[in-house]
């Protein structure tokens, strides 16, 4: 080998290990760095990209955003891979809390789900206010049903509408699809496919415009005319406990919670989307 | 003509090969006997390597009238005709398999079992018969050269077309392949077209010789006269290396 | 994590009914793709290896390598709007099916095995076709002979397909909509149970997966070694 080849080498190898670096490269100051595990449909809605910035400008930090589904998030949470939690699934909230792995669960906001499904309706549940009674209709005419299937606070609101009901629907069913898909793409099967889905309010408003063979089945055109309470859809903020791994930023998690649940950010909240889809997309508890 | 038409395997009219509009090929005339071993000799670029491709069939003439064995050839004749002819490349591209499939290769397109006999002949004849089963990758140049003639004897086509088949090859090797061409064609009395540099290897075997020089045929005569009384004196001045190209 | 490792080892060990069906799904529609391709795009990069003067070679071959390159979920996005409902040819309803992922891997296995089949059958010497048809070989029998002189590169090229598309997401989650015993293979599973903190079964998935693939070139090389020392 000669020199020059080893030369070039050891500059390629150089070059490799920079390149490599550069992508291992951490935020310059973690102290003010705020991890937060969320769901696809907050995310979805632009409601973080709406009012992120003001907090990250008034405590001089930076919010990394991962959208996953609410279980996903809450896994992110018990590895301590975040440092807080917004996300839309009270019984598992209860259970993280309980566990230890968070330090304490806050209210926020909440909107609602509907039923959506294709204008034929073939199952013949338009109008029906219980969802667990359409679904019902719908499992009894084998209608096609989009399922989230990623254990996201929208699938596990709907495992809970069927266990009212005491139907299990297997995903080897010919009329069942578990798509372990976010909110976006399980809208868009129900769609191609002509199946009923749940979905939450908000993501299917965003949407309805590339859904023309879509329409709302149960919940009605507004929160205020869905008449099943079982629809309701309650998000939560939940710090992480920082006890139980290192590296979890747990104050700047408290200045976020509170930050979030100030009667300025609850206004701002309450009135996002209000312009654009005539209606809000999240409501707080903040007058 | 018919008459003498038997007498020929090849008649040729005419022909012209041209590439990029440069004529490579200008042949009023060529007869090529029945039998009979010619040798044709030319300088590089002499358009020798050509003229046996057009005489395997493997690219048409530009235009000219080629007469085979008593059948007049069209753009791309039949498989049947190409197979009554077999050409050595002046560089043989062997398979990438033992010594043996390499020299049944051709029986084998033909749809023909290969006689053992014939094959363990073969193998002994080209001093192979302990390689059989080697790849061929292990061999060395000569050993090549003459499995790449074995593939091409074994046929025993009506025609035999040898370009260059013992350049870059030492005396041993030389006399060797030599040998198998002087057998074969005691044998099977085939016709053979041998293109070749060694003027002493075209006197050794060839009954005619003919000269090519830029695409022309010069002249073509027994291998007596080419060699001791030439018409043209080209080709006295190429056979005492006078031609410079 | 090594709670996670021993999982994926007992649920592989236990032969898991979900991690089979999903293992024997991703090898029907990965291997019904490569067969397409390779039954399309062998004659194809034959024809183009051999023919040297074709006009436009270079486009072509330009135009090839592109498609070597193609990114799967662009070819995922063309086939989603190609079998949309509202797409020319929503009328075969394929799209979240198995046919649909097919299509999809065959699109991006294709330029692949046509460009790589080119290559090695291109790279025998120039004049080997001509010597072959000397020998009284016909065209097809020329072909043959060209192909199984370039077997090396030609199983490397398959190897290489399958290993892309067996491990390719973007497409097959896009048009196969990831449907649980339906349309979901290992990628997109990985992909799910990964998300939802299943890290012990998407382990399990990627293991198989890996195992796939090495199973996979190992065969090939075999097959290739065998035909090497047949004597």
């Amino acid at each position: 080998m000669t020199l020059f080849k080893l030369t070039r080498i050891i500059r390629t190898s150089i070059y490799c290990i920079g390149i490599i670096l550069l992508g291992c490269q951490r935020n310059a100051d973690p102290n003010n760095t705020l991890t937060l595990a969320t769901t696809t449909s907050t995310e979805n809605s632009g409601l973080l990209d709406h009012i992120l910035p003001d907090f990250e400008q008034n405590f001089d930090s930076k919010i990394e955003v991962i959208a996953v589904g609410t279980g996903q998030a809450i896994a992110l949470g018990k590895s301590g891979n975040a440092d807080v939690l917004l996300v839309h699934a009270p019984d598992l909230e209860n259970t993280f809390v309980n566990q230890g792995y968070g330090t304490k669960r806050y209210q926020v906001m909440y909107n609602d789900f509907i039923i959506v499904g294709p204008k034929s309706d073939p199952a013949s549940i338009r109008g029906i206010k219980d969802a667990s009674r359409a679904m019902t209709k719908i499992y009894k005419q084998n209608a096609p049903w989009a399922s989230r299937g990623d254990e996201s606070g929208t699938h596990m609101k709907e495992n809970y509408l069927w266990s009212q009901v005491n139907i299990t629907p297997k995903s080897a069913d010919n009329w069942y699809y578990s798509l372990g898909q976010g909110m976006g793409a399980t809208l868009q099967f129900a769609n191609e496919t002509d199946s009923y889905t749940l979905t939450d309010r908000a993501t299917y408003l965003m949407q309805a415009d590339i859904l023309p063979y879509l329409t709302i089945m149960v919940g009605g055109d507004h929160i205020r005319n869905n008449l099943d309470q079982n629809l309701y859809n309650l998000y939560s903020i939940i710090p992480i406990n920082p006890n139980k791994h290192q590296y979890i930023n747990h104050d700047l998690a408290l200045q976020f919670t509170n930050w979030f649940t100030s009667t300025n950010t609850q206004t701002h909240i309450a009135n996002f989307g209000k312009e654009k889809l005539g209606q809000p997309i999240f409501y707080t508890f903040v007058r | 003509m018919i008459n003498d038409n038997n007498q020929l395997l090849y008649n040729i009219n005419n022909l012209h090969q041209i590439y990029n509009g440069r004529t490579i090929l200008n042949i009023n005339h060529l007869s090529i006997y029945k039998q009979e071993i010619l040798a044709i000799v030319g300088p590089n670029g002499a358009g020798k390597s050509t003229l046996l491709r057009i005489l395997n069939f493997l690219e048409a003439a530009h235009n000219g009238q080629i007469y085979f064995d008593g059948e007049s050839i069209e753009k791309t004749p039949s498989i049947h005709t190409i197979r009554k002819v077999a050409m050595m490349f002046q560089n043989p591209q062997l398979l990438n398999k033992s010594v043996r499939s390499n020299i049944e290769y051709g029986l084998k397109l033909r749809g023909k079992r290969s006689n053992e006999l014939v094959l363990q002949e073969t193998l002994k004849n080209v001093g192979l018969n302990q390689y059989a089963q080697n790849k061929v990758s292990s061999l060395s140049g000569g050993e090549l050269q003459r499995v790449a003639i074995a593939r091409t004897l074994i046929l025993n086509t009506k025609a035999l077309l040898l370009d260059e088949p013992t350049s870059n090859l030492d005396p041993y090797n030389t006399d060797l392949i030599e040998q198998l061409i002087r057998t074969h064609h005691k044998l099977h009395k085939s016709t053979i077209v041998l293109v070749t540099h060694n003027l002493h290897q075209a006197r050794r075997l060839a009954h005619r010789c003919a000269l090519l020089l830029d695409g022309n045929l010069i002249e073509i005569s027994s291998t007596k006269d080419f060699f001791e009384k030439p018409n043209d004196k080209r080709v006295s001045e190429f056979i005492h290396g006078k031609i410079i190209y | 994590m090594p709670n996670s490792l021993t999982e994926s080892i007992s649920l592989i060990l236990s032969l898991d009914k979900d991690l089979i069906d999903i293992t024997l799904l991703t090898l029907r529609i990965t291997l019904s793709s490569l067969t397409l391709s390779i039954i399309i795009g062998l004659p194809i990069g034959t024809l183009l290896g051999l023919s040297r003067h074709i006009p436009a070679r270079g486009f072509i071959m330009a135009f090839l390598y592109t498609g070597m390159g193609l990114p799967p979920v662009v070819v995922g996005l063309v086939v989603f709007i190609l079998l949309s409902r509202s797409g020319p040819m929503g009328h075969l309803e394929w799209l979240f099916s198995p046919n649909a992922m097919i299509l999809a891997q065959t699109i991006i296995a294709l330029p692949i095995i046509v460009g790589l089949t080119m290559a090695s059958t291109g790279s025998t010497h120039p004049s080997l076709p001509q010597q072959v048809t000397s020998l009284g070989a016909t065209k097809l029998q020329t072909a043959i002979t060209i192909l199984s002189e370039s077997k090396y590169g030609l199983l490397a090229a398959i190897a290489a397909t399958y290993g892309r598309i067996v491990a390719e997401v973007g497409a097959v989650l896009l048009v196969g909509g990831n449907i649980e015993t339906k349309t979901r293979v290992l990628t997109t599973a990985i992909v799910l149970e990964t998300r939802k903190g299943a890290f012990g079964f998407a382990l399990g998935l990627g293991l198989i997966l890996l195992t796939i693939t090495f199973v996979a070139n190992i065969i090939l090389l075999r097959f290739g070694n065998w035909n090497n020392d047949q004597r």
